[in-house]
């Protein structure tokens, strides 16, 4: 089975083939340069130098939010335009977890980190159990702060250290010090970034347990609303207040 | 199956640079084969205007069933296409790069050229779709929600911008004088309808000139004069007459663009005269320059309403003329937001 990997969730962009539990190719890239300019330019890099046939892939993995709102979108456009082209189902990865699939065996509970900004981060907590990837936390928007006393608490509960990674580290690192009473550290460059491989292998996990779906559907998962849609909410709601108290405008 | 012979150029065009998420078949740059437009408006009403990260979310979610009706109507398979067109600029960049990514995903996945196309030299091109025999050169006024332009067309591809808007767009005017006096948005419609109960003299509404370029376009001390109108009949607590404030505004509006029009044709002795975007499909306006040009002698070109709006069959008109000359765009093809007429990227 062949599964191209894409991710352009955060800062990094990347794409991978992944045939049969083999790593065929990969690029990624984190540079100042906009993922529109950067993700295909890889992936048609990629299908030169492995002399990749495009209509053999079986899937595309992609990861499929949270994230940067613009770099999902353009990952997610590229993979429903791969979809319809080629007549092929999509796998949609989280992007948490794909960036936790990273420390791959890790004895610690893995907390990757996105900065979310507003305070917040997306992020989730997992860890290794019988060579499987374990939730122990699904993937979501919080605030830095309650993930730290969150994370306190289970690492002295479950006595495992804990192991940062992601592009939010270098925004929250000082702050997670200095709040956290527990062994933790922070994964290395070669494993502490969206890695598109990751996203192929768990892609693949997907189309075996038969979890794809059609590329016309398949749409990116923000975990956030748009600012309008929220202050509309808000709106909303505080009139709710105001009727339930009997006051009317 | 459409029947094509082999030298005709079938471009896939694809359009997602404001709220609607478009794609079309177009044959030799002047034959629609199919033209699908997924209207998001109704979702923007309820914001009173286009939410960029909405419009963005949304074409993600349409896309892909757009672009395969558009081949399906059109009765061709991918493989027939001959190049995939798409919206890389001016727009929304959030909603521009949508239509961009999925665009080159495809071209790159069925082997295809890809072009990238100006937007509003897609609302001009409109003008290509219905009038077989319209030739550059030609004049064309390009007026809608995000432009003001009154172009020349020198020849295919090839535009010198004679005035554009210093401030608001004709159409951004419409929408906020509708939301000020009670219609809501869209503006323009909803203007257009209620002034035929109006009386366009009425209210004297400023016409503005620009000093240093006659064809340059001003429409913020219009706005501002109509709020200045409002909000002194609120303070005598006069009742405001909604189609009077409507119509007067309107005939500002219309004057000073067939005004800058037909200055420009006298000037520059051309014999056809086009308009093109959303702001075309006003009644008034349409009649106006119709009149104008026809006292002129010159001979006046306008889109049908559904091309005159944000479409991607005009996406394949222009997109037809580019690739006839050449352009080729690579797969680091990106979303310009304030790009230019004529800009080369």
């Amino acid at each position: 089975m062949r599964i191209l990997g894409l991710d352009s969730s955060g800062l990094v962009a990347g794409v991978a083939l992944v045939e049969d539990s083999l790593l065929i190719g990969e690029y990624t890239t984190d540079y100042k340069k906009t993922h529109s300019q950067t993700l295909l330019p890889m992936l048609d890099e990629l299908k030169r130098m492995v002399e990749l046939d495009l209509h053999t892939i079986d899937a595309i993995a992609v990861a499929a939010g949270p994230g940067s709102f613009t770099g999902l979108r353009i990952g997610s456009a590229t993979a429903k335009g791969l979809g319809l082209a080629l007549d092929i189902p999509v796998a949609a990865v989280p992007t948490v977890d794909a960036l936790a699939y990273n420390l791959y065996g890790a004895g610690g509970l893995i907390c990757p980190l996105m900065d979310a900004r507003r305070g917040q981060v997306y992020t989730g907590i997992y860890t290794f159990a019988e060579g499987k990837l374990q939730i122990l936390k699904e993937q979501c928007a919080m605030a830095v702060e309650e993930l730290a006393e969150e994370l306190g608490r289970l690492a002295e509960k479950r006595g495992q250290e804990i192991i940062f990674l992601g592009d939010g580290v270098p925004v929250y690192r000082e702050k997670m010090q200095e709040i956290l009473h527990v062994p933790h550290y922070f994964a290395p460059a070669s494993c502490n970034r969206q890695r598109a491989a990751c996203v192929a292998v768990l892609g693949e996990e997907y189309a075996r347990a038969g979890r794809l779906m059609s590329a016309d559907v398949f749409a990116p998962e923000y975990l956030r609303l748009s600012q309008a849609e929220r202050e509309r909410m808000e709106a909303d709601e505080a009139h709710r207040e105001l009727m339930r108290a009997g006051i009317t405008r | 199956m459409t029947q094509t012979k082999e030298k005709d150029v079938l471009i896939l065009a694809i359009e997602s640079s404001c709220d609607e998420t478009a794609a079309a078949v177009v044959k030799n740059g002047r034959e629609v084969l199919s033209n699908v437009i997924y209207s998001q408006i109704d979702l923007h009403t309820l914001y009173g205007g286009v939410v960029p990260e909405i419009a963005s979310r949304k074409h993600i979610e349409k896309i892909n069933q757009v672009i395969k009706k558009a081949l399906a109507d059109a009765g061709v398979s991918l493989e027939q296409i001959t190049a995939v067109a798409v919206t890389c600029g001016p727009g929304l960049v959030g909603a521009l790069l949508v239509g961009v990514a999925e665009a080159k995903a495809i071209a790159f996945a069925a082997d295809k050229p890809l072009v990238g196309v100006h937007h509003i030299e897609g609302h001009i091109c409109a003008n290509y779709i219905e009038n077989k025999e319209l030739e550059p050169p030609f004049l064309c006024l390009v007026v809608s929600g995000g432009h003001s332009h009154l172009v020349m067309v020198k020849d295919y591809g090839e535009y010198e911008i004679l005035g554009r808007t210093r401030d608001d767009a004709a159409g951004e005017a419409f929408d906020k004088v509708a939301r000020a006096i009670g219609l809501g948005y869209p503006g323009g419609p909803k203007i257009d309808r209620v002034s035929n109960d109006g009386n366009p003299e009425a209210i004297a509404f400023p016409r503005a000139k620009i000093a240093d370029n006659v064809y340059d376009f001003s429409f913020s001390g219009l706005k501002s004069a109509v709020l200045n109108y409002l909000n002194g009949c609120r303070m005598k607590d006069i009742a405001v007459n909604q189609a009077d404030v409507a119509a007067s505004f309107q005939k500002a509006v219309v004057d000073v663009l067939v005004g800058h029009s037909m200055d420009a044709v006298a000037r520059y002795g051309v014999d056809r005269f086009a308009i093109a975007g959303g702001v075309a499909s006003n009644s008034h306006l349409r009649a106006a320059l119709e009149e104008a040009c026809a006292e002129r002698g010159v001979r006046f070109y306008r889109p049908s309403p559904i091309l005159c709006t944000d479409n991607a069959a005009m996406i394949g008109a222009a997109g037809y003329y580019e690739y006839q000359k050449g352009v080729r765009h690579g797969w680091d093809l990106n979303a310009v937001p304030n790009l230019k007429l004529g800009e080369k990227i």
